[in-house]
């Protein structure tokens, strides 16, 4: 009874928000298209790509990672564990892009003429195949979400329809999401001299596309915290470990891939001496990549979702700043052109987060995103079965670490 | 001529703006002071001390990376030299004022439909060439074919050591320019861009972007080859289990 009444407080406080959020935000998009980028961004001639850039279009694109690398792992190598997890992050992949793309309609100069790249080609350039890529994975990850919607609607013959070509979009999926995660790094391949050399790498492609899969690995294990702790989905324990572990080699592999980088081009010394630039390069570095790397590989470690959610989010928030750190502090660094966000481009970045969690929570809520059933259901089942299917101990010995905390 | 080219010679300089005035005419643009490149200036004049003054414009670029950047071509190089926009293709994406190496590309931030602005060079007034350079009264911005301009501009270096810095800014610059500069000191001391990298820029891109074919031939094999195995896997996984099912029931 009290559960239910603070649930639709909680509903209340959301849907105001959103709507204050909404509110803002159409404001702030009047005065933007009304007297251009120059009336609410701090962007100027000699920095013209800010926070929207940085954050909404980098991070967005990054974070969504998850969908295309959980996606894979169900029906690229026929790891079904893992299904329960694929739905919400399909979902959050999906938002994410829907969220890249609203970023950039308030980024773009001229966002009515988004679709030229469409007609006017030139393949030389980053942005052009960076744009084809999320055009055509926003197609791919809408067909990859539609089975919830066509099941939530009981368009059976649509569903049978989407089946056989499903494997066929995850790969396209794949493929897409490589070459534009990579590619966002290559957007900045371009100015060698315009950057801190502790930022400025070949590599950076490569350390992109790595980064970008450890940060989507670590959204999806974040949200599916969240959607137990909201809604008390099921969501297994054991699952968002296994998770974590990949993410222990794929930050390993990051590190040592940077690491290797910044000695290959004798770029390490240049953290000392020590000032706010090299600060955030240490900051980037430790909190975001070593600190959760040994915390999620010490087993008693995994055994809590919440902890799990925290390390995963200093995951998270490690990629955030490596993504603000190339696109801002590096370049700042370099050219000693200096930029800090207006009020109103944090507000339009926060607010599309915002309503981008809204609508999570809403489609959680009405769409068939979760399996059915409770936690507390499943695990008993689980324990009955004596899990002795693919997992033996881990799962039994961590029993009583399955409390909702 | 076949690649035009203009030549700044700071020596000449005496400082009196014709060029500015010139450019702001002949782009339509309202005459005002200019004190840095901006959407309304293509060209302006920095007061470097000891009355010398160097003027700042588009280098037109040999490889410019402007129009390797831009997604929908909305920048190009022309074959006669000049590096020209097209507002029309134009989306705003600004990543030709992050790429170019010379911080030359300025925007209509204040602008409902903004462009990119920058100096191309007077195309549009085709034959007749640059407007700063037909107006410069003391020889010091001419235009011209870029290879006599380079002959040019060597010849008057070499000529006299004293009066110029041994160095022609814009021919190794960024892969080369059309705009080339000499003058009595070393190019950063005249508050030019100290752009080291002597190769095209675009090629940096290029290293990464042409792997774009074999990310899609072998990422397509690979994938698909994992999605068979591991479907086998299970296919097979599955027979045997139904398999011991089936045995157990009959031995029921």
């Amino acid at each position: 009874m009290l559960r239910q009444r603070l649930a639709a407080i909680r509903l209340g406080f959301w849907s105001v928000t959103s709507i204050v959020m909404i509110a803002v935000l159409a404001g702030i998009a009047y005065l933007r298209f009304t007297r251009g980028l120059g009336a609410v961004t701090n962007l100027s001639d000699s920095f013209p790509w800010g926070l929207w850039i940085g954050f909404d279009i980098l991070c967005g694109v990054g974070l969504a990672a998850g969908g295309f690398a959980v996606t894979a792992t169900v029906h690229i190598l026929h790891l079904r564990d893992f299904k329960p997890i694929m739905r919400p992050t399909v979902l959050t992949a999906f938002l994410g892009y829907i969220m890249v793309v609203c970023g950039l309609i308030f980024d773009l100069g001229k966002p009515w003429n988004i679709w030229h790249p469409i007609i006017m080609w030139n393949p030389h350039s980053v942005m052009f195949e960076v744009g084809w890529c999320v055009m055509l994975y926003t197609t791919v990850l809408s067909l990859e979400f539609a089975p919830v919607l066509l099941e939530r609607f009981k368009l059976d013959w649509l569903l049978k329809l989407l089946k056989p070509v499903t494997p066929v979009l995850v790969i396209v999926g794949v493929i897409l999401s490589t070459l534009h995660q990579s590619s966002l790094g290559s957007l900045f391949l371009i100015l060698p001299e315009k950057m801190h050399p502790l930022w400025y790498t070949p590599m950076l492609p490569v350390l992109f596309f790595a980064s970008a899969l450890a940060a989507g690995i670590g959204m999806t294990v974040v949200e599916s915290w969240f959607s137990r702790r909201a809604f008390g989905k099921p969501i297994e324990t054991d699952l968002l470990s296994r998770l974590s572990r990949v993410s222990v080699l794929l930050l390993a592999l990051y590190l040592a891939l940077r690491l290797r980088d910044l000695v290959a081009r004798d770029a390490l010394a240049t953290i000392f001496p020590l000032s706010s630039v090299t600060v955030m390069f240490l900051a980037e570095i430790l909190l975001g990549a070593v600190v959760p790397m040994v915390l999620l590989a010490i087993p008693r470690f995994r055994r809590s979702p919440r902890r799990l959610a925290v390390a995963q989010g200093m995951v998270v928030l490690g990629f955030i700043f490596h993504r603000l750190n190339v696109s801002v502090t590096a370049v700042e660094a370099a050219t000693g052109h200096a930029y800090l966000p207006s009020v109103m481009e944090f507000l339009v970045s926060a607010g599309l987060v915002a309503i981008g969690i809204w609508v999570f929570v809403l489609a959680c809520r009405y769409l068939p995103i979760f399996p059915e059933g409770a936690l507390a259901e499943e695990e008993r089942i689980a324990h009955a079965a004596g899990t002795a299917v693919a997992r033996p101990a881990p799962l039994t010995g961590s029993a009583p670490a399955f409390d909702r905390t | 001529m076949a690649h035009r080219g203009i030549l700044v010679d700071v020596t000449k300089c005496i400082g009196c703006g014709s060029c500015v005035e010139a450019c702001q005419k002949a782009n339509e643009q309202p005459a005002h002071e200019a004190r840095g490149l901006d959407a309304h200036s293509y060209t302006y004049l920095m007061d470097r001390g000891n009355d010398t003054y160097v003027r700042r414009l588009c280098m037109h670029c040999e490889n410019p990376s402007c129009a390797s950047v831009c997604p929908v071509g909305a920048l190009k190089k022309t074959a006669a030299g000049p590096v020209t926009y097209d507002p029309d293709k134009c989306m705003g994406c600004r990543y030709c004022m992050v790429a170019c190496p010379f911080g030359v590309p300025t925007y209509e931030w204040h602008s409902a439909a903004p462009r990119v602005r920058k100096c191309q060079m007077c195309v549009h007034r085709g034959a007749a060439g640059p407007a700063c350079a037909e107006a410069c009264p003391a020889g010091a911005t001419i235009t011209g074919d870029r290879d006599e301009l380079i002959a040019e501009a060597r010849r008057r270096v070499a000529s006299d050591p004293k009066t110029y810095f041994q160095r022609v800014y814009g021919i190794t610059e960024a892969g080369g320019t059309d705009v080339l500069y000499i003058g009595p000191r070393e190019p950063v001391a005249l508050g030019l861009p100290p752009v080291k990298t002597v190769g095209p820029l675009p090629d940096l891109t290029w290293n990464a972007l042409k792997h774009i074919p074999d990310v899609v031939l072998f990422g397509g094999v690979f994938l698909g080859g994992l999605f068979w195995l591991t479907k086998r896997k299970e296919d097979v996984a599955r027979a045997e289990r139904t398999e011991i099912a089936d045995k157990g029931e009959h031995h029921a």
